[in-house]
């Protein structure tokens, strides 16, 4: 059963899988902090797509459009594009913290250094 | 359906995605995000949502770019060469499962595109026909943003105000390392 109008969604389940990927399996706390990035971009662009009507233009009114997509993804997604950029400023202050006191931003020496004084 | 267009900028997508892991390089890593988001943009353009799409190209590639270098400066822009076989199994096997949960949970969705999709028949009809009127601006989503859901704005700039608060918390007061403080407490003895 394939139905060509979903392959969209799956291509962005596949984007968000990478993201998540690089979330688990790396230990560098940038690159998760870029898969964190990558994912979320997903879920925006799959919100969007959700919004799109076939023959419809951007919903902004003007003569001799009739038909619009739909403009309320598009507002939740504004919105969760800046939250996503406080988010991300948040999160690299948080490295740069980690690396003035741990001087590393590698996951597992962090948890080498840490076993080691409670040792 | 899907036209051309889409499917050239997925496989560029799904190929800086692939890339972005593969590479230890943080500085071409972070380059590549930026590229991502750029693409990402060109897609919300083609998918109508203009206003996302240019937010997208000043906030996802401008300024998470900028501060993303920035922390590259302080921190280091290699990533250490790992050989953590398990947690790239594990990873693996996670990220199967929920991929294939996620995909058959769009196997009942309306198909792309499609105008007898229920979101479409739900508030967007009336944003689209009387808010023109009701606001007195063309653009919808200006209309919806800031009038109907200005509450959601509202929260927004609530949370900028708190990551702000954060950032300058965690750099402005200038806290003495705890290891470095045991140091000092404990000469020669180390901390092990």
């Amino acid at each position: 059963m394939f139905d060509p109008g979903l392959l969209n969604y799956w291509i962005i389940m596949i984007l968000m899988m990478t993201g998540l990927y690089t979330v688990i399996a790396k230990g560098n706390l940038i690159k998760k902090i870029i898969g964190l990035g990558i994912f979320q971009v997903s879920v925006i662009m799959f919100f969007v797509s959700m919004g799109k009507v076939r023959g419809g233009t951007a919903p902004i009114a003007g003569e001799g459009f009739e038909v619009f997509s739909n403009p309320v993804p598009h507002v939740l997604m504004l919105t969760a594009i800046v939250v996503a950029v406080a988010t991300l400023a948040f999160a690299l202050a948080l490295v740069v913290r980690i690396k003035e006191e741990y001087d590393t931003i590698e996951e597992d020496e962090i948890r080498e250094l840490e076993a080691g004084e409670e040792g | 359906m899907i036209d051309i267009l889409h499917i050239i900028l997925f496989v560029f997508l799904v190929a800086i995605g692939i890339a972005i892991i593969r590479l230890r390089d943080l500085f071409a890593a972070v380059m590549l995000a930026g590229i991502f988001s750029l693409l990402s943009a060109t897609l919300f353009t083609v998918m109508d949502a203009v206003d996302v799409a240019f937010t997208e190209a000043a906030v996802g590639a401008g300024i998470s770019t900028l501060l993303m270098l920035a922390t590259l400066s302080v921190t280091s822009s290699e990533e250490k060469p790992t050989a953590n076989r398990r947690q790239a199994l594990i990873g693996l096997i996670v990220v199967t499962f929920t991929g294939a949960a996620l995909i058959y949970g769009t196997l009942d969705m309306p198909s792309y595109g499609d105008p007898d999709a229920p979101i479409h028949h739900h508030m967007a009809p009336r944003f689209i026909e009387d808010s023109p009127e009701e606001i007195g601006i063309p653009n919808q989503v200006t209309s919806v943003l800031a009038s109907y859901r200005g509450y959601d704005t509202w929260g927004e700039t609530t949370v900028i105000l708190a990551a702000a608060i954060g950032v300058m918390l965690l750099f402005a007061t200038p806290v003495v390392s705890r290891r470095r403080e045991e140091e000092l407490l404990a000469p020669g003895e180390g901390s092990g």
